[in-house]
Protein backbone atom coordinates (compact mmCIF):
# COMPACT_ATOMS: atom_id res chain seq x y z
CA UNK A 1 0.00 0.00 0.00
CA UNK A 2 1.14 3.27 -0.93
CA UNK A 3 1.47 6.37 1.39
CA UNK A 4 0.75 10.41 1.10
CA UNK A 5 4.68 12.44 0.40
CA UNK A 6 4.77 16.12 1.89
CA UNK A 7 7.30 18.08 0.62
CA UNK A 8 8.16 21.42 2.51
CA UNK A 9 10.40 23.59 1.47
CA UNK A 10 12.75 21.27 -0.53
CA UNK A 11 15.65 23.67 -2.18
CA UNK A 12 18.29 21.63 -4.15
CA UNK A 13 21.20 22.46 -6.16
CA UNK A 14 23.80 21.41 -8.78
CA UNK A 15 26.98 23.65 -7.64
CA UNK A 16 25.80 26.70 -7.74
CA UNK A 17 23.01 26.23 -9.69
CA UNK A 18 19.85 27.03 -7.58
CA UNK A 19 17.77 23.78 -9.21
CA UNK A 20 15.10 23.51 -6.94
CA UNK A 21 13.35 26.51 -5.10
CA UNK A 22 11.17 25.95 -1.92
CA UNK A 23 8.93 23.71 -3.41
CA UNK A 24 5.99 22.72 -0.91
CA UNK A 25 2.97 20.09 -1.98
CA UNK A 26 1.29 17.21 -0.91
CA UNK A 27 0.39 14.19 -2.54
CA UNK A 28 -2.00 11.88 -1.76
CA UNK A 29 -1.28 8.15 -1.11
CA UNK A 30 -2.71 5.74 -3.65
CA UNK A 31 -2.82 8.22 -6.15
CA UNK A 32 -0.68 9.35 -9.00
CA UNK A 33 0.31 12.58 -9.73
CA UNK A 34 2.09 14.14 -12.88
CA UNK A 35 4.52 16.73 -13.14
CA UNK A 36 4.71 18.52 -16.28
CA UNK A 37 7.44 21.61 -17.33
CA UNK A 38 9.67 22.71 -20.14
CA UNK A 39 12.53 20.43 -20.38
CA UNK A 40 15.55 21.63 -17.38
CA UNK A 41 13.01 23.38 -15.36
CA UNK A 42 13.78 20.87 -12.56
CA UNK A 43 11.22 17.80 -12.91
CA UNK A 44 14.36 15.32 -12.56
CA UNK A 45 16.00 16.85 -10.11
CA UNK A 46 12.31 16.91 -7.56
CA UNK A 47 11.94 13.34 -8.82
CA UNK A 48 15.86 12.31 -7.85
CA UNK A 49 15.15 13.95 -4.65
CA UNK A 50 12.10 11.74 -3.36
CA UNK A 51 14.40 8.82 -3.51
CA UNK A 52 17.67 10.76 -2.52
CA UNK A 53 19.01 9.65 -5.33
CA UNK A 54 19.80 13.52 -6.29
CA UNK A 55 22.99 13.35 -3.38
CA UNK A 56 24.68 10.52 -5.62
CA UNK A 57 26.01 13.83 -7.15
CA UNK A 58 29.14 14.71 -6.16
CA UNK A 59 28.16 18.30 -6.94
CA UNK A 60 24.59 18.07 -6.05
CA UNK A 61 22.75 19.46 -2.49
CA UNK A 62 19.51 19.38 -0.80
CA UNK A 63 17.96 21.09 2.00
CA UNK A 64 14.21 20.49 3.12
CA UNK A 65 12.32 17.99 4.73
CA UNK A 66 9.81 15.17 2.75
CA UNK A 67 8.00 13.31 4.89
CA UNK A 68 6.82 9.80 3.01
CA UNK A 69 3.79 8.57 5.64
CA UNK A 70 5.07 9.31 9.51
CA UNK A 71 8.77 8.54 8.01
CA UNK A 72 11.00 11.95 7.54
CA UNK A 73 13.06 10.73 4.32
CA UNK A 74 16.42 12.94 5.13
CA UNK A 75 16.37 12.83 9.12
CA UNK A 76 15.17 9.29 9.91
CA UNK A 77 16.59 6.80 7.49
CA UNK A 78 19.66 6.47 5.16
CA UNK A 79 19.57 6.89 1.20
CA UNK A 80 19.46 3.17 1.55
CA UNK A 81 16.20 2.59 3.76
CA UNK A 82 14.72 5.41 1.73
CA UNK A 83 15.17 3.38 -2.04
CA UNK A 84 13.53 0.27 -0.49
CA UNK A 85 10.99 1.89 0.39
CA UNK A 86 10.67 3.61 -2.65
CA UNK A 87 11.15 2.41 -6.73
CA UNK A 88 12.48 3.88 -9.58
CA UNK A 89 11.43 4.18 -13.08
CA UNK A 90 13.96 6.09 -14.88
CA UNK A 91 13.75 7.92 -18.65
CA UNK A 92 15.54 5.15 -20.78
CA UNK A 93 15.43 1.59 -19.29
CA UNK A 94 18.54 0.37 -17.48
CA UNK A 95 18.04 -3.95 -16.93
CA UNK A 96 21.12 -5.68 -15.84
CA UNK A 97 22.02 -6.86 -19.65
CA UNK A 98 24.02 -9.62 -17.58
CA UNK A 99 21.65 -11.22 -15.84
CA UNK A 100 18.17 -13.32 -17.09
CA UNK A 101 14.69 -11.29 -16.95
CA UNK A 102 14.12 -13.79 -14.18
CA UNK A 103 17.20 -12.74 -12.07
CA UNK A 104 16.40 -8.95 -12.97
CA UNK A 105 13.30 -8.63 -11.37
CA UNK A 106 14.37 -10.60 -8.11
CA UNK A 107 17.49 -8.32 -8.28
CA UNK A 108 15.89 -6.05 -5.84
CA UNK A 109 14.98 -8.95 -2.90
CA UNK A 110 18.64 -10.73 -3.41
CA UNK A 111 19.93 -8.07 -2.84
CA UNK A 112 18.52 -7.92 0.44
CA UNK A 113 19.83 -11.64 1.16
CA UNK A 114 16.04 -12.84 -0.25
CA UNK A 115 16.91 -16.34 -0.81
CA UNK A 116 13.65 -18.38 -0.64
CA UNK A 117 13.19 -20.17 -3.99
CA UNK A 118 9.52 -20.35 -4.12
CA UNK A 119 8.65 -17.25 -2.91
CA UNK A 120 11.08 -15.79 -5.45
CA UNK A 121 9.08 -17.68 -8.11
CA UNK A 122 5.67 -16.44 -7.07
CA UNK A 123 6.95 -12.77 -6.34
CA UNK A 124 8.96 -12.37 -9.80
CA UNK A 125 5.80 -14.16 -11.50
CA UNK A 126 3.23 -11.57 -9.74
CA UNK A 127 5.68 -8.43 -10.63
CA UNK A 128 5.60 -9.59 -14.30
CA UNK A 129 1.95 -9.95 -14.22
CA UNK A 130 1.93 -6.30 -12.84
CA UNK A 131 4.23 -5.31 -14.76
CA UNK A 132 2.02 -6.79 -18.27
CA UNK A 133 5.27 -8.13 -19.29
CA UNK A 134 4.35 -12.14 -17.76
CA UNK A 135 2.71 -13.46 -21.41
CA UNK A 136 5.55 -12.60 -23.22
CA UNK A 137 8.47 -13.71 -21.69
CA UNK A 138 7.04 -16.12 -19.35
CA UNK A 139 8.98 -19.19 -21.68
CA UNK A 140 12.32 -17.61 -21.71
CA UNK A 141 12.35 -15.88 -18.13
CA UNK A 142 15.89 -17.64 -17.09
CA UNK A 143 17.03 -17.85 -20.70
CA UNK A 144 17.26 -14.63 -21.84
CA UNK A 145 19.49 -11.88 -21.09
CA UNK A 146 17.29 -8.52 -19.83
CA UNK A 147 18.59 -6.46 -22.48
CA UNK A 148 17.55 -8.53 -25.08
CA UNK A 149 13.93 -7.82 -25.50
CA UNK A 150 12.78 -4.81 -27.09
CA UNK A 151 12.41 -1.37 -25.40
CA UNK A 152 9.23 -1.53 -24.33
CA UNK A 153 9.38 -4.78 -22.63
CA UNK A 154 12.84 -3.45 -20.90
CA UNK A 155 11.01 -0.53 -19.76
CA UNK A 156 8.19 -2.71 -18.60
CA UNK A 157 10.94 -5.38 -17.19
CA UNK A 158 12.11 -2.23 -14.84
CA UNK A 159 8.89 -1.37 -13.84
CA UNK A 160 8.56 -4.94 -13.03
CA UNK A 161 11.70 -5.08 -11.30
CA UNK A 162 10.74 -1.83 -9.29
CA UNK A 163 7.52 -3.55 -8.05
CA UNK A 164 9.12 -6.24 -6.90
CA UNK A 165 10.47 -5.15 -3.75
CA UNK A 166 6.47 -4.30 -3.19
CA UNK A 167 7.40 -0.52 -2.85
CA UNK A 168 5.16 2.52 -1.22
CA UNK A 169 5.74 4.94 -3.96
CA UNK A 170 7.04 4.42 -7.14
CA UNK A 171 8.56 7.38 -9.35
CA UNK A 172 8.57 7.52 -13.11
CA UNK A 173 10.82 10.16 -14.88
CA UNK A 174 9.41 10.11 -17.77
CA UNK A 175 8.96 6.39 -18.15
CA UNK A 176 7.77 6.48 -21.92
CA UNK A 177 9.36 8.91 -23.68
CA UNK A 178 12.00 6.48 -25.35
CA UNK A 179 9.47 4.20 -26.45
CA UNK A 180 7.01 3.87 -29.34
CA UNK A 181 3.19 4.45 -29.01
CA UNK A 182 2.20 1.15 -28.97
CA UNK A 183 4.53 0.22 -25.97
CA UNK A 184 3.74 4.01 -24.63
CA UNK A 185 -0.09 3.18 -24.29
CA UNK A 186 0.74 -0.12 -22.42
CA UNK A 187 2.66 1.90 -19.60
CA UNK A 188 0.06 4.29 -19.43
CA UNK A 189 -2.64 0.81 -18.78
CA UNK A 190 -0.30 -0.25 -16.62
CA UNK A 191 0.40 3.19 -14.43
CA UNK A 192 -3.46 3.86 -14.57
CA UNK A 193 -3.64 -0.18 -13.02
CA UNK A 194 -0.55 0.62 -10.34
CA UNK A 195 -1.60 3.88 -8.77
CA UNK A 196 -4.71 1.85 -7.08
CA UNK A 197 -1.99 -0.25 -4.62
CA UNK A 198 1.06 2.97 -5.22
CA UNK A 199 1.34 6.37 -4.71
CA UNK A 200 2.77 7.42 -8.11
CA UNK A 201 4.84 10.36 -9.36
CA UNK A 202 4.84 10.46 -13.07
CA UNK A 203 7.17 13.35 -15.28
CA UNK A 204 5.84 13.76 -18.45
CA UNK A 205 6.00 16.01 -20.91
CA UNK A 206 2.96 14.37 -23.12
CA UNK A 207 -0.07 16.64 -21.87
CA UNK A 208 -2.43 13.55 -22.79
CA UNK A 209 -0.59 11.15 -20.65
CA UNK A 210 -1.31 13.36 -17.82
CA UNK A 211 -4.78 13.96 -18.37
CA UNK A 212 -5.64 10.26 -18.39
CA UNK A 213 -3.36 8.74 -15.74
CA UNK A 214 -2.83 11.59 -13.20
CA UNK A 215 -5.49 12.60 -10.60
CA UNK A 216 -2.82 15.52 -9.71
CA UNK A 217 -0.32 17.40 -11.74
CA UNK A 218 2.18 20.18 -10.65
CA UNK A 219 3.22 22.61 -13.08
CA UNK A 220 7.15 23.39 -12.41
CA UNK A 221 8.85 26.17 -14.50
CA UNK A 222 12.27 26.98 -13.51
CA UNK A 223 12.42 25.37 -10.71
CA UNK A 224 9.47 27.15 -8.50
CA UNK A 225 5.96 25.19 -8.50
CA UNK A 226 4.00 27.23 -10.34
CA UNK A 227 0.62 25.65 -9.74
CA UNK A 228 -0.17 22.30 -8.30
CA UNK A 229 -3.71 21.01 -8.47
CA UNK A 230 -6.51 18.45 -9.49
CA UNK A 231 -5.45 17.31 -12.95
CA UNK A 232 -8.84 18.49 -14.71
CA UNK A 233 -8.18 21.91 -13.10
CA UNK A 234 -4.97 22.05 -14.71
CA UNK A 235 -5.98 21.67 -17.39
CA UNK A 236 -9.28 22.97 -17.98
CA UNK A 237 -9.39 25.90 -15.47
CA UNK A 238 -5.78 26.72 -14.26
CA UNK A 239 -4.95 29.31 -12.14
CA UNK A 240 -1.90 30.71 -13.03
CA UNK A 241 -1.28 32.91 -16.36
CA UNK A 242 1.97 30.80 -16.53
CA UNK A 243 0.35 27.30 -16.39
CA UNK A 244 -2.05 28.38 -19.28
CA UNK A 245 0.60 29.46 -21.53
CA UNK A 246 2.58 26.00 -21.15
CA UNK A 247 -0.46 24.09 -21.27
CA UNK A 248 -1.75 25.88 -24.42
CA UNK A 249 1.23 25.51 -26.25
CA UNK A 250 2.40 28.89 -26.33
CA UNK A 251 6.09 28.00 -24.74
CA UNK A 252 8.06 25.26 -23.87
CA UNK B 1 43.21 19.73 -46.72
CA UNK B 2 40.30 21.25 -46.18
CA UNK B 3 38.48 23.55 -48.63
CA UNK B 4 38.12 26.10 -46.76
CA UNK B 5 41.90 26.53 -45.87
CA UNK B 6 42.29 27.73 -50.11
CA UNK B 7 40.24 31.10 -49.57
CA UNK B 8 41.10 33.37 -47.30
CA UNK B 9 37.88 36.05 -47.11
CA UNK B 10 34.62 36.22 -47.23
CA UNK B 11 33.90 37.11 -50.64
CA UNK B 12 36.51 34.11 -52.04
CA UNK B 13 34.45 31.82 -49.38
CA UNK B 14 31.66 32.98 -51.97
CA UNK B 15 33.12 33.00 -55.16
CA UNK B 16 34.60 29.51 -54.56
CA UNK B 17 31.51 28.24 -54.31
CA UNK B 18 30.00 29.67 -57.51
CA UNK B 19 30.36 28.24 -61.16
CA UNK B 20 33.59 30.20 -63.04
CA UNK B 21 33.42 31.93 -66.17
CA UNK B 22 31.92 29.97 -68.97
CA UNK B 23 30.76 27.34 -67.16
CA UNK B 24 33.63 25.67 -65.77
CA UNK B 25 33.15 24.09 -62.31
CA UNK B 26 33.40 26.13 -59.01
CA UNK B 27 36.97 25.91 -57.50
CA UNK B 28 35.58 23.40 -54.74
CA UNK B 29 33.98 21.18 -57.28
CA UNK B 30 37.57 20.97 -59.03
CA UNK B 31 38.83 20.33 -55.72
CA UNK B 32 37.06 17.47 -54.94
CA UNK B 33 36.92 16.44 -58.52
CA UNK B 34 40.99 16.25 -58.25
CA UNK B 35 40.84 13.70 -55.18
CA UNK B 36 40.44 10.64 -57.42
CA UNK B 37 38.39 7.47 -56.50
CA UNK B 38 38.43 6.31 -53.20
CA UNK B 39 39.48 3.07 -54.75
CA UNK B 40 43.10 3.05 -54.76
CA UNK B 41 43.46 4.48 -50.98
CA UNK B 42 40.47 2.08 -49.37
CA UNK B 43 42.06 -0.79 -51.30
CA UNK B 44 45.60 0.24 -50.03
CA UNK B 45 44.71 1.33 -46.64
CA UNK B 46 42.81 -2.31 -46.16
CA UNK B 47 45.71 -4.47 -47.08
CA UNK B 48 48.38 -2.52 -45.16
CA UNK B 49 46.35 -2.91 -42.28
CA UNK B 50 46.29 -6.87 -43.08
CA UNK B 51 49.13 -7.11 -43.84
CA UNK B 52 49.75 -5.67 -39.88
CA UNK B 53 47.87 -8.32 -38.60
CA UNK B 54 49.22 -11.10 -40.51
CA UNK B 55 53.00 -10.12 -39.50
CA UNK B 56 50.93 -11.23 -35.94
CA UNK B 57 50.68 -14.51 -36.95
CA UNK B 58 54.23 -14.40 -39.00
CA UNK B 59 55.99 -13.74 -35.96
CA UNK B 60 54.46 -16.40 -33.68
CA UNK B 61 54.93 -18.64 -36.67
CA UNK B 62 58.49 -17.74 -36.88
CA UNK B 63 59.00 -18.46 -33.40
CA UNK B 64 57.23 -21.56 -32.55
CA UNK B 65 59.57 -23.14 -35.48
CA UNK B 66 62.83 -21.72 -34.34
CA UNK B 67 61.66 -23.15 -31.09
CA UNK B 68 60.79 -26.77 -32.57
CA UNK B 69 63.86 -26.89 -34.67
CA UNK B 70 66.14 -25.94 -31.84
CA UNK B 71 64.88 -28.43 -29.31
CA UNK B 72 64.63 -31.35 -32.29
CA UNK B 73 67.68 -33.21 -30.49
CA UNK B 74 66.14 -32.89 -27.31
CA UNK B 75 62.48 -34.35 -28.80
CA UNK B 76 64.16 -37.02 -30.20
CA UNK B 77 66.16 -37.89 -26.96
CA UNK B 78 63.39 -37.77 -24.37
CA UNK B 79 60.14 -37.38 -26.96
CA UNK B 80 56.95 -36.23 -25.04
CA UNK B 81 57.99 -38.03 -21.73
CA UNK B 82 60.11 -34.50 -21.55
CA UNK B 83 57.40 -32.74 -20.68
CA UNK B 84 56.49 -35.17 -17.39
CA UNK B 85 60.02 -35.77 -15.89
CA UNK B 86 60.99 -35.24 -12.47
CA UNK B 87 64.95 -34.66 -13.08
CA UNK B 88 66.63 -32.01 -14.70
CA UNK B 89 70.45 -33.47 -14.59
CA UNK B 90 73.32 -31.53 -16.90
CA UNK B 91 75.76 -34.02 -15.49
CA UNK B 92 73.92 -37.48 -16.39
CA UNK B 93 72.39 -35.56 -19.33
CA UNK B 94 69.04 -36.51 -17.93
CA UNK B 95 66.28 -33.71 -18.62
CA UNK B 96 62.41 -33.36 -17.99
CA UNK B 97 60.70 -30.18 -17.48
CA UNK B 98 58.15 -31.02 -15.00
CA UNK B 99 59.71 -29.18 -11.97
CA UNK B 100 59.74 -25.98 -14.55
CA UNK B 101 56.35 -26.17 -15.63
CA UNK B 102 55.19 -26.85 -12.11
CA UNK B 103 57.16 -23.93 -10.94
CA UNK B 104 55.68 -21.44 -13.57
CA UNK B 105 52.62 -22.57 -12.60
CA UNK B 106 52.26 -22.52 -8.79
CA UNK B 107 53.96 -19.46 -9.00
CA UNK B 108 52.09 -17.50 -11.36
CA UNK B 109 48.42 -18.27 -9.74
CA UNK B 110 49.54 -17.65 -6.30
CA UNK B 111 50.27 -14.44 -7.48
CA UNK B 112 47.22 -14.29 -9.00
CA UNK B 113 45.22 -15.32 -6.01
CA UNK B 114 47.07 -12.76 -4.36
CA UNK B 115 47.22 -9.76 -7.07
CA UNK B 116 43.62 -9.92 -8.34
CA UNK B 117 41.27 -9.23 -4.85
CA UNK B 118 44.01 -6.42 -3.78
CA UNK B 119 43.77 -5.18 -7.64
CA UNK B 120 40.15 -4.94 -8.08
CA UNK B 121 40.05 -3.45 -4.35
CA UNK B 122 42.35 -0.44 -5.91
CA UNK B 123 39.91 0.25 -8.84
CA UNK B 124 36.80 -0.12 -6.77
CA UNK B 125 38.46 2.52 -4.21
CA UNK B 126 39.67 4.62 -7.29
CA UNK B 127 36.03 4.65 -9.17
CA UNK B 128 33.48 4.72 -6.60
CA UNK B 129 34.47 5.92 -3.48
CA UNK B 130 37.91 7.79 -3.77
CA UNK B 131 37.61 11.55 -3.19
CA UNK B 132 37.99 13.75 -6.55
CA UNK B 133 41.66 15.03 -5.39
CA UNK B 134 43.09 11.69 -4.56
CA UNK B 135 42.54 10.44 -7.84
CA UNK B 136 44.83 11.55 -9.80
CA UNK B 137 48.10 10.38 -7.64
CA UNK B 138 46.73 7.46 -6.41
CA UNK B 139 46.37 6.23 -9.63
CA UNK B 140 49.46 7.32 -11.38
CA UNK B 141 51.58 6.02 -8.26
CA UNK B 142 49.54 2.28 -9.29
CA UNK B 143 51.20 2.90 -12.78
CA UNK B 144 53.72 3.93 -11.56
CA UNK B 145 55.17 0.41 -10.13
CA UNK B 146 54.79 -0.84 -13.62
CA UNK B 147 56.91 1.35 -15.21
CA UNK B 148 59.87 -0.09 -12.31
CA UNK B 149 62.48 -2.34 -14.41
CA UNK B 150 61.56 -6.29 -12.99
CA UNK B 151 65.32 -6.15 -11.29
CA UNK B 152 64.98 -3.42 -9.28
CA UNK B 153 61.99 -5.45 -7.46
CA UNK B 154 64.31 -8.20 -8.03
CA UNK B 155 66.79 -6.02 -5.91
CA UNK B 156 63.71 -4.82 -3.22
CA UNK B 157 62.50 -8.63 -2.60
CA UNK B 158 66.28 -9.61 -2.01
CA UNK B 159 67.01 -7.17 0.53
CA UNK B 160 63.36 -6.28 1.87
CA UNK B 161 61.04 -8.95 1.72
CA UNK B 162 63.50 -11.82 1.49
CA UNK B 163 63.84 -11.19 5.31
CA UNK B 164 60.80 -9.95 6.28
CA UNK B 165 59.68 -13.42 5.02
CA UNK B 166 62.51 -15.08 6.71
CA UNK B 167 62.68 -13.51 10.14
CA UNK B 168 58.33 -12.68 10.27
CA UNK B 169 55.83 -14.04 7.82
CA UNK B 170 56.87 -17.00 7.43
CA UNK B 171 57.36 -17.79 11.54
CA UNK B 172 53.50 -16.42 11.54
CA UNK B 173 52.33 -18.65 8.45
CA UNK B 174 53.95 -21.87 10.06
CA UNK B 175 52.20 -21.10 13.39
CA UNK B 176 48.45 -20.10 12.11
CA UNK B 177 48.48 -22.32 8.93
CA UNK B 178 51.06 -24.53 9.46
CA UNK B 179 48.75 -27.30 10.15
CA UNK B 180 47.70 -27.43 6.05
CA UNK B 181 51.30 -28.33 5.18
CA UNK B 182 51.82 -25.82 3.03
CA UNK B 183 53.63 -23.90 5.49
CA UNK B 184 56.72 -25.90 7.00
CA UNK B 185 59.90 -27.10 6.60
CA UNK B 186 62.75 -25.08 6.83
CA UNK B 187 63.00 -21.72 6.11
CA UNK B 188 65.13 -19.50 4.68
CA UNK B 189 63.15 -16.73 2.84
CA UNK B 190 63.79 -17.37 -0.48
CA UNK B 191 61.52 -19.91 -2.36
CA UNK B 192 57.93 -20.12 -4.03
CA UNK B 193 56.29 -18.28 -1.54
CA UNK B 194 58.64 -14.96 -1.67
CA UNK B 195 58.67 -15.44 -5.45
CA UNK B 196 54.39 -15.27 -5.54
CA UNK B 197 54.39 -12.31 -3.81
CA UNK B 198 57.05 -10.45 -5.59
CA UNK B 199 54.97 -11.35 -8.65
CA UNK B 200 51.71 -10.55 -7.74
CA UNK B 201 53.50 -6.90 -6.55
CA UNK B 202 54.38 -6.93 -10.23
CA UNK B 203 51.13 -7.41 -12.47
CA UNK B 204 49.43 -5.69 -9.24
CA UNK B 205 49.32 -2.33 -11.56
CA UNK B 206 48.31 -3.71 -15.31
CA UNK B 207 45.40 -5.48 -13.26
CA UNK B 208 43.71 -2.44 -11.76
CA UNK B 209 44.51 0.04 -14.26
CA UNK B 210 42.74 -2.24 -16.80
CA UNK B 211 39.70 -2.86 -14.14
CA UNK B 212 39.90 0.94 -13.09
CA UNK B 213 39.48 1.10 -16.90
CA UNK B 214 36.31 -0.76 -17.71
CA UNK B 215 34.68 0.04 -14.43
CA UNK B 216 35.05 3.90 -15.22
CA UNK B 217 32.95 2.59 -18.82
CA UNK B 218 29.81 1.34 -17.25
CA UNK B 219 27.10 3.78 -17.65
CA UNK B 220 26.34 5.84 -14.90
CA UNK B 221 22.35 4.43 -15.27
CA UNK B 222 23.66 0.98 -14.33
CA UNK B 223 24.89 2.40 -10.65
CA UNK B 224 21.21 4.09 -10.54
CA UNK B 225 19.40 1.50 -11.49
CA UNK B 226 21.29 -0.66 -8.22
CA UNK B 227 21.00 1.98 -6.12
CA UNK B 228 16.99 2.80 -6.84
CA UNK B 229 16.17 -1.08 -5.36
CA UNK B 230 17.95 0.03 -2.40
CA UNK B 231 21.39 -1.45 -2.93
CA UNK B 232 24.14 -0.63 -0.71
CA UNK B 233 27.76 0.95 -2.06
CA UNK B 234 28.96 -2.41 -2.02
CA UNK B 235 25.95 -4.48 -3.70
CA UNK B 236 26.00 -0.82 -6.17
CA UNK B 237 29.46 -1.61 -6.98
CA UNK B 238 28.60 -5.79 -7.01
CA UNK B 239 25.48 -5.91 -9.33
CA UNK B 240 25.74 -2.41 -10.88
CA UNK B 241 29.59 -2.26 -11.85
CA UNK B 242 31.88 -5.03 -11.43
CA UNK B 243 29.17 -7.73 -12.80
CA UNK B 244 29.02 -5.74 -16.05
CA UNK B 245 32.66 -5.08 -16.13
CA UNK B 246 33.73 -8.73 -15.21
CA UNK B 247 34.76 -9.81 -18.90
CA UNK B 248 37.33 -6.95 -18.57
CA UNK B 249 38.20 -7.68 -15.49
CA UNK B 250 38.87 -11.03 -16.84
CA UNK B 251 41.06 -9.61 -19.73
CA UNK B 252 43.42 -7.15 -16.96
CA UNK B 253 44.27 -10.51 -15.28
CA UNK B 254 44.95 -12.37 -18.07
CA UNK B 255 47.16 -9.97 -19.60
CA UNK B 256 48.53 -10.31 -15.44
CA UNK B 257 48.90 -13.76 -15.86
CA UNK B 258 50.90 -13.83 -18.88
CA UNK B 259 53.43 -11.41 -17.68
CA UNK B 260 53.54 -13.58 -14.77
CA UNK B 261 53.85 -16.41 -16.23
CA UNK B 262 56.84 -15.17 -18.68
CA UNK B 263 58.89 -13.04 -15.83
CA UNK B 264 62.32 -13.55 -15.24
CA UNK B 265 64.95 -11.61 -13.56
CA UNK B 266 62.92 -10.76 -9.84
CA UNK B 267 61.63 -14.29 -9.86
CA UNK B 268 65.20 -15.55 -10.25
CA UNK B 269 66.55 -13.57 -7.95
CA UNK B 270 64.39 -15.04 -5.41
CA UNK B 271 62.68 -18.35 -6.13
CA UNK B 272 65.95 -20.51 -4.71
CA UNK B 273 66.47 -21.75 -8.40
CA UNK B 274 66.29 -25.61 -7.54
CA UNK B 275 64.46 -28.04 -10.01
CA UNK B 276 62.08 -29.67 -6.82
CA UNK B 277 58.52 -30.71 -6.35
CA UNK B 278 57.83 -29.41 -2.92
CA UNK B 279 54.12 -29.27 -1.39
CA UNK B 280 55.59 -26.80 1.37
CA UNK B 281 55.76 -23.44 -0.26
CA UNK B 282 58.55 -22.16 1.74
CA UNK B 283 60.56 -24.37 -0.13
CA UNK B 284 62.59 -23.36 -3.17
CA UNK B 285 61.55 -23.74 -6.55
CA UNK B 286 62.45 -23.49 -10.20
CA UNK B 287 60.85 -22.09 -13.17
CA UNK B 288 60.88 -22.55 -16.88
CA UNK B 289 62.03 -18.56 -17.96
CA UNK B 290 64.26 -18.63 -14.92
CA UNK B 291 66.16 -21.90 -16.13
CA UNK B 292 66.49 -20.40 -19.24
CA UNK B 293 68.31 -17.14 -17.73
CA UNK B 294 70.26 -19.42 -15.25
CA UNK B 295 71.77 -22.08 -17.37
CA UNK B 296 71.77 -20.71 -20.91
CA UNK B 297 75.52 -19.33 -21.05
CA UNK B 298 76.97 -22.14 -19.23
CA UNK B 299 74.95 -25.18 -21.54
CA UNK B 300 77.51 -27.54 -22.65
CA UNK B 301 76.89 -30.14 -25.07
CA UNK B 302 74.32 -30.09 -28.02
CA UNK B 303 71.64 -31.67 -25.76
CA UNK B 304 71.65 -29.53 -23.12
CA UNK B 305 71.18 -26.62 -25.18
CA UNK B 306 68.65 -28.52 -27.24
CA UNK B 307 66.62 -29.25 -23.98
CA UNK B 308 66.89 -25.75 -22.81
CA UNK B 309 65.27 -24.79 -25.88
CA UNK B 310 62.58 -27.23 -25.39
CA UNK B 311 62.12 -25.51 -22.16
CA UNK B 312 61.61 -22.28 -23.98
CA UNK B 313 58.89 -24.47 -26.45
CA UNK B 314 57.37 -26.28 -23.28
CA UNK B 315 56.91 -21.91 -21.32
CA UNK B 316 55.10 -20.93 -25.30
CA UNK B 317 52.71 -23.77 -25.19
CA UNK B 318 52.01 -23.25 -20.95
CA UNK B 319 51.17 -19.34 -22.38
CA UNK B 320 49.13 -20.29 -24.82
CA UNK B 321 47.53 -23.29 -22.77
CA UNK B 322 46.74 -21.11 -19.91
CA UNK B 323 45.35 -18.33 -22.27
CA UNK B 324 42.87 -20.48 -23.79
CA UNK B 325 41.65 -21.75 -21.09
CA UNK B 326 41.12 -18.61 -19.71
CA UNK B 327 39.37 -17.72 -22.24
CA UNK B 328 37.47 -20.36 -22.31
CA UNK B 329 36.40 -20.08 -19.23
CA UNK B 330 34.90 -16.26 -19.37
CA UNK B 331 32.94 -17.76 -22.84
CA UNK B 332 31.45 -20.62 -20.27
CA UNK B 333 30.75 -17.82 -17.72
CA UNK B 334 29.12 -15.12 -20.09
CA UNK B 335 27.43 -17.67 -22.87
CA UNK B 336 24.31 -16.40 -23.42
CA UNK B 337 24.38 -12.76 -21.45
CA UNK B 338 25.66 -9.69 -23.73
CA UNK B 339 29.01 -8.77 -22.89
CA UNK B 340 28.57 -5.32 -22.81
CA UNK B 341 25.58 -2.36 -21.59
CA UNK B 342 23.80 -1.68 -24.20
N1 LIG C 1 24.04 16.16 -13.39
C1 LIG C 1 23.85 17.48 -13.44
N2 LIG C 1 24.88 18.32 -13.20
C2 LIG C 1 24.70 19.66 -13.22
N3 LIG C 1 23.54 20.26 -13.47
C3 LIG C 1 22.47 19.49 -13.72
C4 LIG C 1 22.57 18.06 -13.72
N4 LIG C 1 21.35 17.54 -13.99
C5 LIG C 1 20.53 18.59 -14.17
N5 LIG C 1 21.19 19.77 -14.01
C6 LIG C 1 20.62 21.10 -14.10
O1 LIG C 1 19.51 21.18 -13.27
C7 LIG C 1 18.44 21.85 -13.90
C8 LIG C 1 17.20 21.00 -13.87
O2 LIG C 1 17.41 19.80 -14.60
P1 LIG C 1 16.39 18.61 -14.59
O3 LIG C 1 15.92 18.38 -13.21
O4 LIG C 1 17.05 17.47 -15.27
O5 LIG C 1 15.20 19.16 -15.49
P2 LIG C 1 14.00 18.40 -16.20
O6 LIG C 1 13.99 16.98 -15.75
O7 LIG C 1 12.79 19.16 -15.79
O8 LIG C 1 14.23 18.52 -17.66
C9 LIG C 1 18.90 22.17 -15.31
O9 LIG C 1 19.25 23.53 -15.35
C10 LIG C 1 20.12 21.32 -15.52
O10 LIG C 1 21.06 22.02 -16.28
MG1 LIG D 1 14.28 15.19 -16.87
Amino acid sequence: MGVGIRVTNLNAWYGDNHTLQDINLHMPANNATALIGPSGCGKSTFVRCLNRMHETNPIARATGSVMMGDLDIYKDASPVEVRRRVGMVFQRPNPFPTMSIYDNVASGLRLNGFRNRRVLDEVVERSLRSAALWDEVKDDLKRKSGASISGGQQQRLCIARALAVDPEVLLMDEPASALDPVSTSKIEDLIFQLKSQYTIVIVTHNMQQAARVAENTGFFLNGKMIEFAATHKIFTNPTDKRTEDYITGRFG
Amino acid sequence: MQPQGMVSSADAAASALEAGDGGSPSLIRTFLQGRGSSAVADGTFRNLMMLCSLSIFAIVAFIAWELVKGSSASIHEFGFAFFRTETWDPVSGEFGAWPFIYGTLVSSLLALLMAVPLAIGVAVFLTEMCPRPLRGPISFLTELLAAIPSVVYGLWAVFVLVPLMRDHIGPFLLKTLGWTGFFGGYNMGIGMLTASIILAIMILPIISSITREVMTAVPISQREAALALGATRWEMVRIGVLRNARIGIVGGVILGLGRALGETMAVTMVIGNSPQIAKSLFAPGYTLASVIANEFSEATGDLYLSALMEIGLALFLVTILVNALARLLVWAVTRGAPARVA
